[in-house]
């Protein structure tokens, strides 16, 4: 075969022999399942504009976004920072952007990375499955910067304003961990509409009926507890039960909430999913130069950029800053790839299921059924983490000193899984904070609860921040309170909303 | 089959209504930014941008996070020399080496949010205090305006450009130029004819033949067309910036022990909008510094903003010395003098009267504007009466006594109202 271009220059010509080319190699010989993809070809500035909206091609106008772009432009005129050369969009069509100074060897490398790596586990990972929307992400994006720019006509920026950044505080706390969503259907839509329009009716609630009740049933009841059982989404509990937020309110807090769900997989698999990318970048890049459609040159330049990606520096480096998920997500897939191909008796003995088999339908359940915590404490092998020379600390502050808990040996690779996989639980990496109790016959005061894991305390200046704006959405006095494993309460904040109005 | 779009046309301003809310929101920090820069600056570089930092505790976005403390596990790479059962010190000073890992995130970046004002947000906060009327923000900070002059003819342009006489000069040129080998070789026919007649009456068919001929090379002249595309030609018009002239720009102010450094802020502004001004009206301008007490003298900028002085006031000094520099140096009609002058209103009582006739007699004469604040919060004084005799009698003398820099502006408005006609 002809390599597919031999400059550095791109032309759309170019960039669409070259994606012919990907495209046959994935969906022909590596079956992956992906989106219909368009790439759309930006400016650096444009590329600015993109990040500071979350990537999001729309979005709702906020300053926090304008922070984010003054800071980027600032790095980036600098030179400080390069842009990241992709940014890629679950929808379907899935939208990947290639930035007009790439060369053409960079531009096939995002191609393949983004366009078919992400896009291919955007369209099979359980999570973005079971919590996204593909095909309407776009549209409810269009629909939420309408509206929240109506009611900015109508209720003026400030208050719109002041509402988004108590929805922000409290985003991470938006969304549903442990229950299913609801498939959507027609039915329901038209449901949620009815509901709308009897929001007057759903004001009266029994909640928070003020006459009293009469005697006879309710005395003997002791008063029911609400919320029945602690809620674990904050912002859906302030949407639906909050007592004096006005109908668009009710409406922008669920525009954040739907915002934060969609991003919530992706902060779930961050190492499955930019492993699977690079993945497949580097597998795809490697089948066009076997077939001779990329020159040396070309290849030349695309390892350099792909180490440069998946480079893990040593905790003792200087620029140590954690685990690089492109360099652990990298090695794991291309581990499990070995393990099937080329087992050694260790393998054999920790993964008796995969070892020998096929790759490819080990790969895609792995990509399919996973998240970080359960891929990395299901797929972990001992020879990465004597590759990566893992080892763990432990830091108690009952101790003076910290403790090396387990290094990569025998002994250890059990207890570096689990403490590695546990790194990457969200659920004990953000404080565990859930909605306790309302005090509904009195004050109205609402109660948080966070329970401690492993002893840790929330951070204080912080946490009395964001509960300002806790008090802000809910409107009467506020309580946190961080519990231990035994029950004792360690800390406590609260704060009235006259104070939070004073104080934002 | 992917889909490919060229998106590079698209805007790329999507974020510039992000950056307006993030400015908006900050615009108590960015106001005072722009306050110190004002102080900070000469009259003549008032108009760029600005770098402004805000700290960061005021621009964060609170989220709820865990505090140091309790027991944490972490897993780096990268192992050297540790064995299971190993103890280590803490390490000091954040908790990045063993620690939570979430406290090194949040720990570091402890500097000012720092960012670049563009000239426009600039100039947008600096007016902001003004109270400007929104025609004379945009005829402040309008780009340099354009007048179009003819230059010469080009080969291609609208219809309604068309030069007539031009291309039908060209057409004739063409005419001639295509028909003369024509011309030519039919005069020498016509002669041929000519003797052939004169010797031979019989010669017939030769006749008719010349006759032919003739009439052929008479219809070849009459084929050149009378106009052609080729022919036209069209008025040039380019754009020029507009032709301006020089000015001259007076600031006088009193630097009497009773000017303090928020008046002298105040007369800042004052004279800084003048300037602004000027600038957009002006080529060329040069700017005069005459500080004054009991005596007048021309001083730099820096002096004139930063030096104190104590002691009495007598305003005819530097309205004197003013009048010396205008005949020593800019007495040709060549420059447009305008002069600020800001003071307390501070005057000895028998000077007041002279400042007037001053005024009157030797300035105003030579002046396109003058304008008068007097930055005090009491009641005005004998010269501030003085003037006002002077102001009934002079449209281009404007008065003011101001409290704050929202009153700068009406001292201008008479200056601004007149711009169309001056242009």
């Amino acid at each position: 075969m002809k390599p597919i271009s031999t400059g550095s220059e791109w032309t759309f010509d170019l960039i669409e022999r070259y994606d012919a080319a990907i495209r046959e190699i994935a969906h022909g010989e590596f079956h992956l399942d992906t989106y219909p993809v368009q790439l759309e070809i930006i400016t650096a500035e444009q590329m600015m504009d993109a990040y500071s909206s979350v990537g999001m091609p729309v979005n709702y106008q906020h300053w926090s976004f304008g922070k984010h772009f003054v800071q980027t432009e600032k790095g980036y005129k600098r030179g400080q920072m390069g842009l990241a050369y992709e940014i890629v969009i679950n929808s379907n069509p899935c939208i990947a952007y290639l930035m007009e100074e790439n060369t053409m060897t960079m531009q096939a490398l995002v191609i393949a990375h983004a366009a078919y790596g992400h896009n291919s586990f955007f369209k099979g990972n359980y999570l973005f499955r079971t919590w996204t929307d593909a095909s309407a992400i776009i549209d409810y994006l269009v629909f939420a910067k309408q509206y929240i720019s109506r009611c900015e006509e109508r209720y003026g920026i400030d208050a719109v304003e002041e509402l988004l950044d108590s929805c922000h505080a409290l985003m991470n706390y938006g969304v549903d961990r442990y229950k299913r969503p609801q498939k959507l259907s027609l039915a329901e839509e038209q449901a949620r509409q009815v509901e709308r329009e009897n929001y007057l009716q759903l004001q009266v609630n029994d909640l928070w009926r003020t006459i009293p009740r009469r005697e006879k049933d309710g005395a003997s009841r002791a008063a029911p507890r609400f919320p029945s059982e602690p809620q674990e989404n904050i912002l859906y509990f302030i949407e639906k039960s909050a007592p004096l937020l006005e109908p668009w309110q009710r409406e922008i807090v669920r525009i954040v909430r739907k915002v934060a769900q969609y991003f919530y997989p992706q902060r779930q698999t961050q190492v499955m999913n930019e492993g699977w990318a690079t993945f497949w970048h580097y597998t795809l890049m490697n089948r066009l130069y076997d077939k001779e459609m990329l020159t040396d040159g070309a290849m030349m330049e695309f390892l350099q950029s792909h180490t440069n990606v998946v480079y893990q520096p040593p905790v003792t480096a200087r620029w140590y800053n954690g685990i690089n998920p492109y360099a652990l997500g990298f090695s794991m897939y291309q581990d499990i790839k070995r393990i099937c191909e080329a087992p050694t008796d260790e393998d054999r003995e920790w993964f008796p299921d995969i070892a020998g088999t096929p790759w490819r339908p080990v790969l895609e359940f792995a990509m399919k059924n996973f998240k970080d915590e359960s891929f990395i404490s299901q797929y972990l092998s001992p020879k990465l983490i004597r590759d990566f020379r893992f080892f763990a600390i432990r830091d108690d502050d009952r101790d003076d000193k910290l403790e090396v808990s387990a290094i990569h040996d025998e002994q250890g690779y059990q207890a570096i899984r689990a403490k590695l996989s546990e790194q990457y639980n969200l659920g004990s990496r953000e404080p565990n904070i859930q909605v306790w109790s309302v005090n509904v016959r009195g004050d109205r005061g609402l109660t948080l609860r966070h329970t401690r894991h492993n002893r840790k305390p929330l951070d204080e200046a912080s946490a009395q921040e964001v509960l300002k704006h806790v008090a802000r959405l809910w409107g009467f006095g506020v309580k946190l309170e961080s519990v231990d494993s035994d029950g004792t309460v360690q800390q406590r904040f609260d704060c009235h909303p006259e104070v939070a109005a004073a104080s934002l | 089959m992917s889909n490919i779009i060229d998106r590079r046309l698209n805007g790329k301003n999507k974020s510039a209504v992000n950056r307006e809310r993030f400015l908006r929101r900050f615009k108590a920090q960015i106001k005072e930014a722009v306050g110190k820069a004002i102080k900070g600056r000469s009259i003549t570089d008032i108009d760029s941008g600005e770098s402004v930092s805000i700290p960061v505790k005021d621009i964060s976005e609170p989220n709820f996070h865990h505090g140091r403390g309790g027991r944490n596990d972490q897993v780096h790479p990268g192992n050297e020399e540790f064995i299971r059962g190993d103890r280590i010190n803490r390490p000091q000073g954040g908790g990045a080496g063993g620690g939570g890992g979430k406290a090194s995130n949040e720990g570091e970046g402890e500097d000012d949010f720092a960012f670049q004002l563009s000239r426009e947000e600039f100039m947008n906060v600096f007016f902001e205090d003004l109270a400007l009327p929104n025609l004379i923000k945009t005829q402040l900070m309008g780009i340099e305006e354009m007048k179009s002059v003819r230059a010469g003819y080009t080969n291609d342009g609208t219809p309604a450009n068309i030069s007539i006489v031009r291309s039908l000069r060209s057409a004739l040129a063409r005419r001639v130029a295509m028909g003369a080998p024509t011309l030519r070789q039919l005069r020498e026919a016509e002669e041929d004819l000519d003797t052939l007649l004169e010797s031979d009456a019989d010669s017939g068919p030769e006749v008719r033949e010349r006759r032919k001929r003739i009439h052929a090379l008479r219809e070849k002249v009459n084929r050149i067309p009378f106009i052609d595309p080729y022919d036209l030609r069209y008025n040039n018009r380019v754009k020029q910036p507009k032709p301006t002239s020089q000015a001259v720009m007076f600031c006088i102010m009193d630097v009497s022990g009773s000017m303090d450094e928020s008046k002298k802020d105040m007369a800042k502004r004052f004279f800084i909008l003048l300037y602004l001004f000027l600038q957009r009206n002006y080529e060329k301008i040069e700017v005069v510094f005459i500080r004054h007490h009991t005596s007048a003298v021309e001083v730099s900028e820096e002096d004139f903003f930063h030096s104190r002085e104590s002691g009495g006031t007598v305003v005819s000094s530097a309205l004197n010395l003013m009048h010396d520099i205008v005949q020593k140096r800019y007495a040709n009609r060549d420059w447009n003098i305008y002069a600020a002058q800001a003071s307390d209103g501070d005057n000895w009582d028998s000077d007041s009267a002279n400042c007037g006739r001053i005024m009157q007699e030797s300035l105003l004469p030579w002046c396109q504007y003058f304008a008068y604040i007097e930055i005090t919060q009491g009641e005005p004084q004998n010269l501030w009466y003085e003037y006002l005799k002077v102001a009934e009698h002079y449209k281009h003398f404007a008065m003011q006594k101001i409290g704050s820099p929202a009153d700068i502006y009406p001292v201008f408005r008479e200056l601004f109202k007149r711009q169309p006609a001056t242009r």
